[in-house]
C-alpha cells in the first residue's frame, strides 16, 4: 500500500544521515544521467582513447577554479590561432608576384591578448603546406612592447608539426641575443614560453623576477615560394595552465569527462555486483535449506571450499587468460564473491523459516519447491538484506578501482580506478599533480560515504534488533 | 448416498533416530457425501497424521505409507505426486492446517494468497481467480477491502476465515479441518463454528473435523472416529458414540467432558498415551484400561456394528 511506503519514507527522512547519503548518491546518479545523455558510451570510449581529439587541450592543467584562490592568474585553456578560421585577430593574404619567375608571397598574421601573470605551459605550431616547390617560411613573434623575436625559419615541402617548447636551436639563439642585449645570461634554464612572453630587461635574468608581458602579441608568418599556386595554413596553440572543472591529465584529456563517465560505471558495477551477489546467495542458501540432505551438504561443502580459495590471486590468474571487459569482470567478481559467509548466514535464517507453518500450508495447497523458495522464503529475509546490499555497494566500487590499479580490468573503460592507475603510473604523486589523484579519489570516497550513510540508516530502520520506536 | 471417501488399511510410519513412529496404524473409515466426520482423541494419537496421510502431505522422514484411499471413486494411491496435485489436492480435497493462524505468508496480500491454489493449477485466469476470491470472502463474511491487506493486519478470527476461504476457493468436495478453532477465544470459536455450519449447508461440503474439543465436535459431527495411539478404536454415528460409547477409551474420554445439566464430576483417564515408537502389544489401551483382561495382550478384533460403525475391543468379540 502506498501509505505504508510513505510512512517508511518519512521514517527514513527523519534521519539526517539518510538525507545526506541520498543526496550524495543522487548527485552521482545525476552525473550518470548527464553522462549517458550527453555522450554515448562508445562515443565516450573512442573519444577518451583518441589522441587527436585532445590535441588542443593543455597538458596536466589544474582545475580552472584555482584562479579564484591564487593571487597570480594562470592562463586558462588554450589559445588556438588557426589561419583556416575566419576570426578576429587572424588574417591571411596570398599575393602572387613576378620577379623574373613566378612566385607567391603568403602573409599570415595572428593577434592575441595575453592577460595572465604566469607563462603558458606549452607552445606548438602546425604547418599545413600544399606546394610543388619548397616554401620558405619565417615566423616572427612580436611582444606587446615591440620586441621582435624570430622564432622559426625553414624550407617546408609538406606538413610539419613544430613544437616550440623544447626547441633548443631557438633557445640557444635567443640566449645569445639576450647576452648581446643585457650582457648577462639568465641564471636558470630558459624555456621557449619564457623566451616568447617575458619582458626582456633585468627581470628576465632571475627565475624569481621574470614575468610575462600583458597585452597584444602578434605573430607574423611570411612564406614565399616559386610555385604560384602554393598554399600555407598555420595553426598555433598556446596551451594554458588551468582547464575545466577538474583539469587534465598527461594525455591532455579533460578529467571531467572521465569523472563523469566513471560515475555510471562505478554505480552500475557496485549496485549490480552487490544486488546480484546478495540475491544469488539468498537463492543458493534457500535451496540448500529447503532441499536439505545431499543438496544442503553439497552446497555447504562447496561454499566452504570456495571460501578458502583466495579471491585476488584467482582473479588475477583469470585475467591473464582472458581479456576482461567491465561486464565480464562483473560476472567473475560476482561468481567469486557469492560463496562466503553470506551463504552461511542466509542458510541459517532459512533453516528457521523452513519450519514455519505458512510454508507447510503452502506445501499443503501444492506450491512447488521453486515457488516456495522464491515467493515464500526469500521475501522473508529481504528486510534484513536490503541494508547489507546497500552497504556492500562501495566495497564493490572500491574493488573495481583496486583491480584497475592492479591492472585487472577493462583496458578501454573509463573508470575512476583506471584514472587513478594512470595517475599513479604517470607519477602524479611524485610530480605533485594532485588534481589527477584527488578527483577520482574524492568521487570514490563520496560515493562510499553516500552508500554507507544510507545503509546504516536502513539497517536501523529495517533491522528489528536496532529498530528505534 | 455415494461414498466420497473410503480409507482401507492405511499405514503411515515415520522414521526417527530411535526407530519407526507408528503414527497411523491400519486405519479404515468411510464417509458419505455431505457428512461430517469428527476425529477425536488425545494429543499425539495420530489425528493430524491421519489427515496428512489422506492429503498425501507427508514430511520427509516417511518410513511406511500404504493402504487404499478412494476419493470420489478415484483410487488416489495409484496416482503419481503430480497427478495427485492436479486432480485431487485442492480440487477434490483441501486442508486447513492446525496452525491456521500462522499459515498465511506474512509478505503477500490476502488476495494473492487466495488465488494461489487456482493459479498454481492454472484452473482459471488471474481475473477469474480474483472474481472468485471476491465471492469467497463474501461467503466467509469478510469485507472485500481486506483482500488488499497483509496477514498481520488481520485479527485471529479473520485469519481463520481467510484460511477457510483459502480451502474453499477451488470448490473441493472434502475439507479437512485440523483443529480449526483451537487457538481462538470462545466467541470467535462460536463464530467460526457457525460459519462452518453455514458453509456446509450452502456448499454441500463434506468435513473431516479433527479436534480434541469433544463439545465442539458434537455440534457438527454426523460420524465420529475415536483415535488412540495411531488406531481408530471406535467408529460410528455420532448419536451412538456420544450417547453410548462402546470402547472403554471412548467412555473414559467422554466422561472427562464436563456436562452442563448433570451433577457429575468429570473423571480423567489415568496414565499417559503410549509412545508410538514402541506401543504396547495387543490392545494399545490395555495399560490404562479399567476393563483390561488377559486376552487384551492379543491384537483386538474389529467388531462391526449394525449401524455401519466398528469398535476394536475384546469386550465385544463374538457379541454381534
Amino acid at each position: 500500500m502506498p501509505g505504508r511506503y510513505r510512512e517508511l519514507l518519512s521514517t527514513l527522512f527523519r534521519f539526517k544521515s539518510f538525507v545526506v547519503g541520498l543526496c550524495l548518491i543522487l548527485l552521482f546518479v545525476g552525473f550518470s544521467a548527464y553522462a549517458i545523455v550527453t555522450i554515448p558510451y562508445y562515443e565516450a570510449i573512442r573519444m577518451w582513447n583518441s589522441i587527436e581529439y585532445w590535441q588542443d587541450y593543455p597538458k596536466l592543467a589544474l582545475p580552472e577554479w584555482i584562479n579564484s584562490f591564487s593571487p597570480k592568474k594562470l592562463p586558462v585553456g588554450t589559445i588556438i590561432l588557426d589561419s583556416r578560421m575566419q576570426e578576429l585577430g587572424i588574417s591571411k593574404s596570398v599575393q602572387q608576384i613576378e620577379y623574373g619567375g613566378k612566385g607567391v608571397v603568403i602573409n599570415i598574421k595572428f593577434v592575441f591578448n595575453y592577460e595572465y601573470d604566469v607563462f603558458p605551459s606549452e607552445l606548438a605550431m602546425w604547418f599545413f603546406v600544399n606546394t610543388t616547390q619548397p616554401l620558405l617560411v619565417q615566423v616572427v613573434w612580436i611582444k606587446p612592447d615591440g620586441t621582435e623575436v624570430p622564432v622559426y625559419a625553414d624550407k617546408l615541402g609538406s606538413y610539419k608539426y613544430y613544437r616550440i617548447t623544447g626547441d633548443s636551436k631557438f633557445l640557444s639563439s635567443f640566449e645569445r641575443e639576450l647576452v648581446k642585449k643585457l650582457g648577462a645570461k639568465p641564471n636558470y634554464a630558459m624555456t621557449s614560453e619564457i623566451a616568447l612572453f617575458a619582458k626582456e630587461d633585468e627581470s628576465i635574468l632571475s627565475k624569481e623576477t621574470v614575468y610575462p608581458i600583458k597585452g597584444r602579441y602578434r605573430v607574423e608568418i611570411r612564406a614565399t615560394s616559386q610555385d604560384p599556386n602554393a598554399d600555407l595554413d598555420v595553426k598555433l596553440n598556446i596551451y594554458g595552465k588551468v582547464y575545466g572543472l577538474v583539469g587534465t591529465d598527461r594525455n591532455r584529456r579533460d578529467l571531467w569527462i572521465g569523472i563523469l563517465w566513471g560515475a555510471p560505471l562505478a554505480l552500475s558495477f557496485g549496485v549490480l555486483a552487490s544486488v546480484m551477489t546478495a540475491f544469488l546467495q539468498m537463492i543458493i542458501a534457500a535451496t540448500a535449506a529447503w532441499y536439505g540432505k545431499w543438496m544442503d551438504y553439497l552446497i555447504s561443502r562447496l561454499n566452504e571450499i570456495v571460501m578458502v580459495i583466495p579471491f585476488l590471486p584467482l582473479l588475477i590468474m583469470i585475467s591473464y587468460f582472458y581479456k576482461f571487459s567491465i561486464w565480464t569482470l562483473l560476472f567473475v567478481v560476482v561468481v567469486l564473491s557469492i560463496f562466503g559467509a553470506g551463504i552461511k548466514t542466509y542458510r541459517a535464517m532459512f533453516l528457521q523459516i523452513r519450519e514455519m507453518s505458512y510454508i507447510e500450508a503452502a506445501q499443503a495447497y501444492g506450491a512447488s519447491n521453486a515457488r516456495i523458495i522464491i515467493r515464500y522464503m526469500v521475501p522473508r529475509v529481504l528486510p534484513t538484506i536490503i541494508p547489507n546490499i546497500v552497504l556492500s555497494v562501495p566495497s564493490f566500487v572500491f574493488l573495481e578501482a583496486a583491480l584497475a590499479i592492479l591492472g585487472v580490468g577493462d583496458p578501454q573503460a573509463i573508470t575512476w580506478g583506471k584514472i587513478l592507475d594512470e595517475a599513479y603510473s604517470g607519477g602524479a604523486l611524485y610530480w605533485g599533480y594532485y588534481h589527477w589523484i584527488l578527483a577520482p579519489s574524492l568521487c570514490l570516497v563520496l560515493i562510499s560515504i553516500g552508500f554507507a550513510l544510507m545503509g546504516f540508516t536502513l539497517d536501523r530502520v529495517f533491522n528489528p534488533r536496532l529498530r528505534e520506536r | 448416498m455415494a461414498k466420497i471417501l473410503e480409507v482401507r488399511n492405511l499405514y503411515l510410519y515415520f522414521r526417527t533416530l530411535r526407530g519407526n513412529v507408528k503414527a497411523v496404524d491400519d486405519v479404515s473409515l468411510d464417509l458419505e457425501r455431505g457428512e461430517t466426520l469428527a476425529i477425536i482423541g488425545e494429543s499425539g494419537c495420530g489425528k493430524t497424521s491421519l489427515a496428512r496421510a489422506i492429503m498425501r502431505y507427508l514430511p520427509r522422514n516417511v518410513a511406511l505409507y500404504k493402504g487404499t484411499i478412494v476419493i470420489d471413486g478415484i483410487d488416489v494411491m495409484k496416482l503419481s505426486n503430480r497427478e495427485f496435485d492436479e486432480k485431487i489436492r485442492w480440487v477434490k480435497i483441501s486442508y486447513v492446517s492446525q496452525a491456521a493462524l500462522n499459515s498465511l505468508n506474512p509478505v503477500i496480500k490476502t488476495l494473492d494468497h487466495l488465488i494461489e491454489p487456482i493459479l498454481l493449477r492454472k484452473l482459471a485466469t488471474r481475473e477469474e481467480a480474483v472474481e472468485k476470491a471476491r465471492e469467497i470472502v463474501k461467503l466467509v463474511g469478510i469485507p472485500e477491502d481486506f483482500l488488499y491487506r497483509y496477514p498481520f493486519e488481520l485479527s485471529g478470527g479473520m485469519k481463520q476465515r481467510i484460511v477457510i476461504a483459502l480451502s474453499l476457493i477451488t470448490h473441493p468436495d472434502i475439507v479437512i479441518l485440523d483443529e480449526p478453532t483451537s487457538a481462538l477465544d470462545v466467541m470467535t470459536q462460536a463464530n467460526i463454528m457457525n460459519l462452518l455450519k453455514k458453509l456446509k449447508k450452502e456448499l454441500k461440503l463434506t468435513y473431516i473435523f479433527i479436534t480434541h474439543d469433544i463439545g465442539i465436535s458434537s455440534e457438527l459431527a454426523d460420524k465420529v472416529a475415536v483415535m488412540y495411539a495411531g488406531k481408530i478404536v471406535e467408529f460410528g454415528p455420532s448419536e451412538q458414540v456420544y450417547v453410548e460409547p462402546l470402547h472403554p477409551y471412548s467412555r473414559a474420554l467422554l466422561n472427562s467432558v464436563p456436562r452442563l445439566h448433570e451433577e457429575k464430576i468429570p473423571t480423567f483417564v489415568s496414565g499417559a498415551p503410549p509412545s508410538l515408537l514402541n506401543p504396547p502389544k495387543g490392545c494399545r489401551f490395555r495399560p490404562r484400561c479399567p476393563n483390561a483382561m488377559p486376552m487384551c495382550e492379543k491384537e483386538p478384533p474389529i467388531v462391526k456394528l449394525e449401524n455401519g460403525g466398528y469398535v476394536q475391543c475384546w469386550l465385544y468379540a463374538g457379541k454381534t
